[in-house]
């Protein structure tokens, strides 16, 4: 067994769980199943590119996609209360849609892959291998160099996301109390508590009177 | 072809016993040590009684939890239940690949290997979330929203730290960013010095990630019991157990070889004796400097433990975002400048 066979063996395992838990996705019926069968093809998306040696693309999916956009998915979809019989209606009604989505989408797909295809000699050697770098070395010189301005414009566009998101949810509450937190760290024993000097023992005339009490 | 399956197959499967088997073991005395620490802390004993001075207890808790029985909780989901502590243990193993012990010993020399770290420790919450979900269970689902939420959060100020370090390294190499911190300074040429708040900041950050008190609302024991792992009994939860557990020694590694010189020794360059291997490496560096510091970082784990009180929910976001976050950023800026105008002199050596 060659290196190369071996390699082809491992492309199709994962190509092969890929499409599955790509289908699991849209056929499970629990939505939290649905959400971790997308995890999964995510995992195995990063295998497939970590095999094409894009180990930077790979790994960063797995940090960025399943390591925290997945998480909150899972968040969200564990906290909602999905109605599993009314989910199910309404296929036939949204077949059309789906069926015209899914065509334009793998026209586009091969399209895109017929124009690659043609211009397959123009696009020479991996430019990694060429310079003599790392995969995830040629890229970061790549992006900070020849593509600095595009990759500066692709955060700040991100970043007016983010902004724009919490925007839109952030609503003051007149009812919400709060502690503020620099007052809480501002606070001095002598604020909270009083130490109140007292002799050690209890003068004996008024002793019976705890121990009644304590009785009761 | 059996020539290839053995330099191919089985030869890594040696190496990865050769790893796993002495991280499980590290693992049960790293319990015992901490009931030890924690006693002592206490002014008790900590176990005393299985064993010469208690050193088997560890062994006879691993037996008591294998024999009991696995319960699965009413209407829980039964596969998620069952997958959820595999998913917590694969990646605090799968994370140990890409450490060096010393110049030499690595199971995979990755060139991402920093970037390989970030993705394993990212994929631990799954173990958790899942582990809360599938049980059926208001403290378990408490526990997993509080340990999310929390392990996110401090994973952008770990990452942060992480980027300071590469930064000024130059490599995602793990070998690489220990070899950058040689010199002949001893211990002021490694990465603590001038990345200091950084690593404070990730050795924070990791106890966070770990669900270690004092960040330990996930487990709450006061609060909800005992968090995402309160239906999981016997072997399962020997599971999470040991995740959680192997997470804080490779946490502790991590700390020791991107900031503390890894296997470099202290006295680098300022002792020039030659000596019988088995003293030499005292100033010469060796896997003994990586083990001693790491277990003090792991000690310190434990010294955390018995000192702090847990904090409350809403100070560790605080922490967190406006605190940990924003420093990390600005030294980020810093470590640039300093690699840019050569402000130290070292990671340019080696």
């Amino acid at each position: 067994m060659n290196p190369q066979l071996f390699q082809l063996i491992c492309f199709y395992a994962f190509g092969f769980v890929t499409v599955a838990a790509a289908l699991a996705v849209i056929t499970l019926r629990n939505t939290v199943h649905a959400v971790l069968a997308l995890v999964l093809t995510f995992f195995s998306t990063a295998c497939l590119w970590m095999l094409a040696e894009a180990e930077f693309l790979a790994l960063a999916l797995i940090v960025v996609y399943v390591g925290a956009v997945m998480v909150l998915f899972l968040f969200v979809v564990m906290m909602l209360d999905i109605d599993q019989e009314k989910m199910r209606e309404g296929f036939v009604k949204f077949l059309p849609v789906g069926l015209v989505v899914a065509v334009v989408m793998l026209v586009e797909m091969l399209g895109l892959i017929g124009v690659r295809a043609m211009h397959a000699q123009l696009m020479g050697a991996d430019p990694a291998a060429v310079a003599g770098l790392s995969n995830t070395a040629w890229l970061g010189m790549a992006l900070y160099t020849k593509y600095l301005l595009p990759f500066e414009v692709a955060a700040l566009i991100l970043t007016v996301g983010v902004v724009a998101a919490v925007a839109l949810t952030l609503r003051q509450r007149v009812a919400s109390r709060y502690a503020s937190a620099s007052e809480q760290v501002k606070v001095k024993p002598g604020d909270r508590v009083r130490i109140v000097k007292m002799a050690a023992t209890l003068p004996v005339e008024e002793s019976p009177v705890p121990q009644q009490e304590s009785k009761s | 072809m059996a020539d290839l399956l053995f330099h191919q197959l089985l030869i890594p499967l040696g190496y990865i016993v050769a790893i796993v088997l002495p991280l499980v073991l590290a693992v049960a005395m790293f319990v015992y040590w901490e009931r030890k620490v924690i006693g002592w802390m206490h002014v008790r004993m900590g176990p005393n009684k299985i064993g010469p001075l208690g050193l088997l207890q560890a062994f006879a808790d691993v037996v008591k939890l294998l024999i009991k029985e696995v319960i699965l909780p009413d209407r829980a989901n039964k596969f998620l239940y069952y997958l959820a502590p595999l998913l917590a243990l694969v990646p605090a193993l799968a994370a140990w690949a890409v450490v060096p012990f010393s110049s030499k010993m690595v199971l995979s020399n990755a060139n991402a290997g920093v970037l390989y770290l970030l993705a394993m420790t990212s994929l631990a919450v799954y173990g958790i979330v899942i582990a809360g979900w599938a049980s059926n269970s208001r403290y378990a689902l408490l526990g997993a929203m509080r340990s999310a939420a929390q392990v996110i959060s401090y994973e952008l100020a770990m990452g942060l730290c992480l980027v300071c370090v590469l930064v000024l390294a130059g490599s995602l190499n793990l070998t690489d960013i220990v070899n950058a911190q040689a010199g002949s300074k001893g211990l002021f040429d490694w990465f603590w010095l001038p990345l200091l708040p950084v690593f404070v900041i990730y050795f924070i950050a990791g106890v966070a990630e770990t669900n270690r008190a004092p960040f330990d609302v996930a487990e709450g024991e006061s609060e909800i019991v005992a968090g995402f792992h309160v239906e999981y009994s016997g072997s399962a939860f020997a599971l999470f157990f040991l995740a959680e557990y192997a997470n804080m020694i490779l946490v502790s590694f991590l700390a020791a070889i991107l900031f503390m010189g890894g296997w470099l020794s202290p006295l680098q360059g300022w002792v020039h004796a030659d000596a019988p291997g088995w003293i030499n490496w005292i100033w010469t560096g060796g896997f003994a400097w990586l083990f001693i510091k790491a277990f003090l970082f792991a000690f310190m784990f434990l010294w955390f433990r018995a000192t702090f009180p847990r904090y409350r929910y809403d100070q560790i976001m605080r922490l967190g975002w406006k605190v940990l976050i924003p420093i990390a950023i600005v030294w980020v800026l810093v470590a640039g400048c300093m690699k840019y105008f050569g402000w130290v002199s070292i990671g340019m050596g080696a």
